[in-house]
């Protein structure tokens, strides 16, 4: 097997007053399932490694965590190496329900933005609250940045960190570096 | 003459002299002008032409009303036509020039335009241009579009880039005056996220300039520290430069920000489109003076009286050195008393009131030595290019003059109308106010939330307060009320500040000046001043039965420019009402709508331009295909390659040598845009069933069918192959464009219909790379790469099989699109180019070779494959196909299968599919219809069929085409004949559509 490679092999971005780069690959396992259900709450707890998140949150530490991406889905992560095993796993604790786990970590870009002015760039490019007060770190939001579908949430002040389809990755690179432009700055946060 | 008074305007600073041009000639401002106040420093009165009569005009106003002085603006890259001067900054080295004339501003043709004026009634165009018919697109047309229009088209690409900003706030304020100010501190006290817009770039509104005395020191002061005190709060944001665009359902408001128009080329983007959700807002917008109708209104020298004082105050210009003012109410003394006091000549005030007594200001005027002249007004103006002098008469009588004044400008005011825009945009209802005469928001029907609670408010002059005490308690209320809307506290200790009260006399409603006016005067009136329309324009109309006042705007163009009608909606509508003797509020207004004033189309796009107008999707072996020859073409938001040209060959060579090199050694197609869609779930068989037209619940695992999917209508949208993983999941292909719109399908019948089935979707499109290995040489390739069994016997026709080949993981399907033994292989994404390049090596000397999508479709056309939007177009069902085979007839029910039982759809005089052979080896032109005998009722040959792929095969050495062709299959054998569009007729025989391998023996082996 070959080394996987990210779509943008991991450029980077420091132009404008926002350092734009392409991470990953970051595993990722889609999970769809009755979340009343603790046999699915709880694989999904082991299999990830984190918490179950609640509605429009995520639970991240280094590499693994788990957002909640709507009331019956939501995505693991993990290292890309662990995927599968991971998959299976979960898979296996969960196949005597009615759930659906699938890998996605190819199906998508994942970018990190850091400024601090990281809340503006996001604000251009997504209907999202971002004052300071009403978009915390621990929050997750899977919204659109401009005219493509998005996920992103703020594993730490000045960071963002966003995932979006992997044949956009060029465009979301391209409008995060536009976005963060010097002398675009807006001041409002 | 206009020119610069030594006495500076507070918002000049002399000490930064800035040069620019107006038609080439170099002029000289300061710092803070406007392009207006800078071009009266200089004497340029006449500023533009009109748009019908081309009548000389200039400036009228001096904020976002002006309907007169519109400029082309800037150069090249910057060039932008119909520039308000009055919202135009200054900066050094500023370009501009008039527009709507020729050959020059001072000289134009097109002026005798107003001598025909006569022959220019309003309905003009539709009364002349109907006949005779002919006329219209070889004489009138021609002649409007020349005449039509005001500025030029830009030519060149804008250099200047634009973004959006979504916001979110407790309460957005519009409008920086005192009301604005005032309600965003009482608003920002509390404790409410507020946002504050100014459009102009300066705070405080005409406030400043009307003067006042606020909680005991001036007005300015108040501002000064309101300002201050807003500065100091986090919650509170400023904006200057920015104007509220508009308001929509929700709370949603548009902001728009210029940022650059002052200092253009600076870094940064030129325009912000503010996109903002806010729970409550308040429009703290103002209110704009009125001009009053008497002959003579619109030569540049006549200007509202508040425009005037603005000019002298704010920027110490003066508009003529003898200015005759001439209104109905208290406030344009104001602008006499302010001009008097910089020196200059008021040789009359006109005051169309007879007043008891003489009170505040009229007092104060008189106290001056102003002679003031009760119950007169203007019977006409005199001059041409500018004011030479007024014609007095009695307001009460019809026009005779008892005296001429000479003067070079005339201050006029009708009166103020609160600007209810912003209010009225999303559904606020109006009142009219016969004290003030003129319309104001109805608070009790505000426009409402889904809650059904008002969320907007208006405050200050928005709301019909004019005096300085009413203003500042109206604002102050205005955001207590919102607080109280967003169950917040406003603390005891905020109170309104108090102003001081002026004595003043009631203004009375003028709407004619004189108010017998004869039908000569009224012909000279302007009320609309852009688009050229008069008191006499509007009393046709009403003459003539548009009675409605949507009809007579429409009639007249009134209200119809640029400026939308903000300095002649209420004189005009007055004046409708007077015409039909009806009152004002009963004729009412027309709709408002957004934006308030124009906004650029660059801040709509924001940063959807050149790279970034667009998302373009990218497969995992895009870069290899650009640096491999690839000629792109767009799938939906893909670019899949076309073909893939070598040194100097044409694609359409590329084409042929990529379709023999398939059929005869091995061709290589990236297919990762096929969408996949995991359906899993114990129902999710049953659900399949629903959604194809076919059987999917009876496939066995390992195996692949293809499908069909219909709409509920029966039409064909979208195919594929589906296959089974295991016992409840299945993996369905569907076509590149198809993949979200499938999803989303299948979702929404979950969602909506069979909500308590059991089954998940998953669109997992782009978590492969699939690469079709296809040709004679498949299999050999493949085996050299090492792996898992990939022979008939362990891998037949449509059959599928996880495994791993040259050390990838892998999945193989063993289906074919091409006729040929041909497999297509998912690895992940994140290896897909490891793969192709694996495959190219192993493959060389077995001619590998990829292909693009020009290949693909001759390949599947010799075998009569369909195409979803080739053979389909949202009109065709799999019967016209002949896909009846796949049609289940064992299910109850599938989406289509009802309607597809419909008379219609079983009409056997419906179009089929047929293959078409051309008598001569030609290729058909794509989308030619066949002709049959006779004409329809349009006197048209009948069409008995078309062209819905055609293409020239080199494999059979001739043009080969698929069309639906009416009793089609009864036809074989016949000869059709095709009219295409080069004047040529092509005949071709109708025959089966699979030209090549017609028993499949060559992708069965």
């Amino acid at each position: 097997m070959s080394d996987p490679v990210t779509a943008l092999k991991g450029a980077k971005g420091t132009a404008g007053f926002a350092t734009v780069t392409e991470i990953g690959p970051v595993g990722m396992i889609t999970l769809r399932g009755d979340f009343a259900n603790k046999a699915v709450v709880k694989a999904a707890v082991a299999a990830s490694g984190m918490t179950f998140p609640e509605q429009r949150r995520c639970a991240t530490q280094g590499d693994q965590g788990m957002a909640w991406m709507s009331p019956d889905e939501v995505l693991i992560m993990c290292p890309y190496a662990e995927v599968h095993d991971r998959l299976e796993n979960l898979q296996t604790a969960l196949a005597k329900h009615h759930a659906l786990a699938v890998n996605v970590s190819d199906a998508r870009a994942v970018f990190r933005v850091r400024s601090p002015k990281v809340r503006e760039v996001v604000a251009k490019l997504a209907p999202v609250d971002m004052d300071e007060a009403a978009f915390t770190i621990g929050m997750f939001r899977r919204t659109r940045f401009a005219q493509v579908p998005a996920a992103f949430w703020m594993p730490e002040a000045d960071v963002i960190q966003v995932v979006c389809f992997r044949s956009v990755a060029q465009y979301m690179f391209d409008i995060l570096n536009n976005a963060a432009k010097t002398g675009s700055e807006v001041g409002h946060f | 003459m206009s020119t610069r008074l030594a006495t500076p305007g507070r918002l000049i600073d002399t000490s930064q002299p800035m040069s620019f041009s107006f038609n080439g000639k170099k002029l000289r401002g300061y710092r803070g002008d406007t392009l207006a106040s800078a071009l009266l420093a200089n004497d340029q009165m006449l500023m533009g032409r009109s748009f019908k009569y081309h009548r000389p005009r200039g400036v009228v106003a001096s904020g976002a009303e002006e309907p007169n002085a519109l400029v082309n603006l800037g150069r090249e890259g910057r060039f932008e036509p119909n520039q308000r001067v009055t919202t135009t900054e200054l900066f050094d080295g500023l370009e501009a020039t008039s527009q709507n004339h020729w050959p020059s501003l001072e000289f134009d043709v097109g002026a005798i335009n107003a001598r025909l004026s006569r022959f220019l009634p309003a309905g003009f165009y539709y009364k002349m241009f109907m006949y005779p018919r002919s006329f219209w697109k070889h004489v009138y047309e021609p002649i409007i579009r020349h005449s039509a229009g005001l500025g030029k088209a830009p030519k060149e690409r804008d250099v200047d880039t634009y973004e959006h900003f979504h916001a979110f706030c407790d309460v957005l304020v519009v409008g920086g005056g005192v009301a604005g100010l005032q309600a965003a501190l009482t608003a920002g006290k509390a404790g409410a996220r507020v946002i504050l817009l100014e459009q102009t770039d300066h705070w405080g509104g005409r406030a400043p300039v009307d003067g006042g005395v606020v909680d005991g020191a001036s007005v300015d002061n108040f501002v000064d520290e309101t300002l201050k005190a807003l500065q100091s709060m986090d919650n509170v944001q400023l904006r200057l430069r920015t104007m509220g665009a508009g308001v929509y359902d929700h709370g949603y408001a548009l902001g728009y920000e210029r940022l650059t128009d002052h200092a253009p080329g600076s870094a940064g983007p030129r325009h912000r489109l503010w996109r903002i959700r806010a729970a409550q807002i308040i429009t703290a917008t103002g209110a704009i003076e009125r001009p009053l109708s008497f002959a003579g209104n619109d030569i540049p020298g006549v200007m509202l009286a508040s425009a005037v004082r603005d000019y002298v105050v704010n920027y110490g210009v003066s508009v003529g050195d003898r200015t005759v003012v001439v209104t109905n109410n208290d406030n344009a003394y104001l602008t006499a008393i302010a001009l008097k006091n910089s020196g200059l000549s008021v040789p009359v005030i006109l005051d169309a009131r007879v007043l008891p007594d003489d009170r505040g200001l009229v007092a104060q005027a008189k106290a001056l030595g102003i002679r003031v002249m009760m119950g007169h007004g203007v019977s006409s103006v005199k001059g041409g290019k500018r004011v030479t002098g007024v014609a007095i008469c009695s307001q009460a009588g019809e026009g005779a003059v008892l005296e001429e004044i000479a003067c070079d400008a005339v201050a006029m005011s009708g009166g103020w109308s609160p600007v209810v825009h912003l209010w009225s945009h999303c559904g606020g209802k109006l009142r009219w106010d016969t004290t003030h005469a003129c319309f104001s928001p109805d608070v009790d029907n505000p426009p409402k939330g889904a809650d059904g609670m008002g969320f907007v408010t208006p405050a200050g002059a928005a709301s019909g307060m004019f005096a300085l005490d009413d203003v500042l308690h109206d604002a102050h209320a205005a955001a207590e009320g919102v607080i109280t809307c967003l169950d917040m506290k406003l603390p005891k200790e905020v109170t309104s500040p108090v102003a001081e009260r002026r004595e003043e006399s009631p203004m009375a409603p003028v709407w004619m000046m004189p108010h017998g006016a004869s039908a000569k005067l009224r012909a000279k009136s302007w009320l609309d001043y852009q688009n050229d329309v008069k008191v006499s324009d509007v009393r046709l109309a009403a003459q003539e039965g548009f009675v409605s006042v949507e009809h007579a705007k429409r009639y007249t163009t009134l209200g119809m420019a640029t400026d939308q009608g903000k300095l002649s909606n209420i004189n005009g509508l007055a004046t409708l009402a007077g015409a039909l003797d009806q009152d004002i509020p009963s004729v009412g207004t027309t709709t408002f709508r957004p934006p308030y004033h124009p906004i650029s189309l660059g801040a709509i796009g924001g940063e959807a331009r050149a790279e970034i107008f667009q998302p373009l999707r990218r497969t995992p072996l895009h870069d290899w295909h650009e640096a491999n020859g690839a000629v792109f073409e767009p799938v939906g938001q893909w670019r899949r390659p076309y073909a893939f040209t070598r040194g100097s060959e044409s694609t359409h060579d590329a084409v042929m040598r990529e379709v023999t090199n398939t059929r005869e050694k091995l061709g290589l197609l990236d297919a990762s845009t096929l969408g996949k869609i995991i359906v899993k779930g114990p129902d999710a068989g049953k659900f399949l069933d629903m959604m194809y037209t076919n059987m999917m619940s009876t496939l066995k695992p390992g195996k692949c069918r293809y499908g069909l999917m219909c709409s509920e209508n029966g039409f064909l949208i979208d195919d594929g192959v589906v296959a089974r993983i295991d016992e409840d999941t299945w993996l369905c292909h569907t076509t590149t464009g198809g993949a979200e719109r499938i999803h989303a399908h299948m979702e929404e019948w979950l969602q909506t219909e069979w909500w308590d089935w059991q089954v998940y979707v998953a669109n997992v499109t782009e978590q492969y790379a699939q690469i079709a290995v296809v040709g004679p040489n498949a299999r050999q390739a493949l085996e050299r790469l090492g792996g898992m069994d990939v022979s008939k016997e362990a891998l037949g026709f449509m059959d599928w099989a996880d495994g791993t080949l040259g050390g990838f993981n892998c999945r193989v399907y063993r289906i074919s699109f091409s006729g040929e033994l041909s497999y297509e292989i998912a690895v992940d994404a994140s290896h897909g180019q490891a793969f192709w390049d694996a495959l190219m090596a192993v493959g060389a000397d077995l001619g590998a070779m990829p292909y693009g999508t020009e290949c693909l479709h001759i390949l599947r056309a010799e075998k009569g494959f369909i195409m979803i939007g080739d053979e389909t177009d949202g009109t065709v069902i799999p019967q016209d196909l002949g896909l009846n085979w796949a049609i289940s007839k064992k299910k109850d029910d599938f989406i289509g299968k009802r309607a597809q039982e419909r008379s219609h759809m079983t009409d056997p005089n419906r179009w089929k599919l047929v293959g078409l052979e051309t008598l001569d080896g030609s290729t058909l032109p794509d989308g030619a219809y066949a002709v049959g005998e006779g004409t329809n009722e349009n006197g048209q040959r009948n069409m008995i069929g078309r062209v819905t792929s055609t293409y020239h095969s080199p494999t059979l050495g001739r043009g080969i085409a698929m069309g639906l062709v009416h009793n089609g299959p009864d036809r074989m054998g016949e000869v059709l004949s095709f009219p295409g569009t080069d004047g040529k007729t092509y005949e071709a025989k109708i025959v089966d559509p699979v030209f090549y391998d017609k028993e499949g023996e060559k992708q069965n082996v």
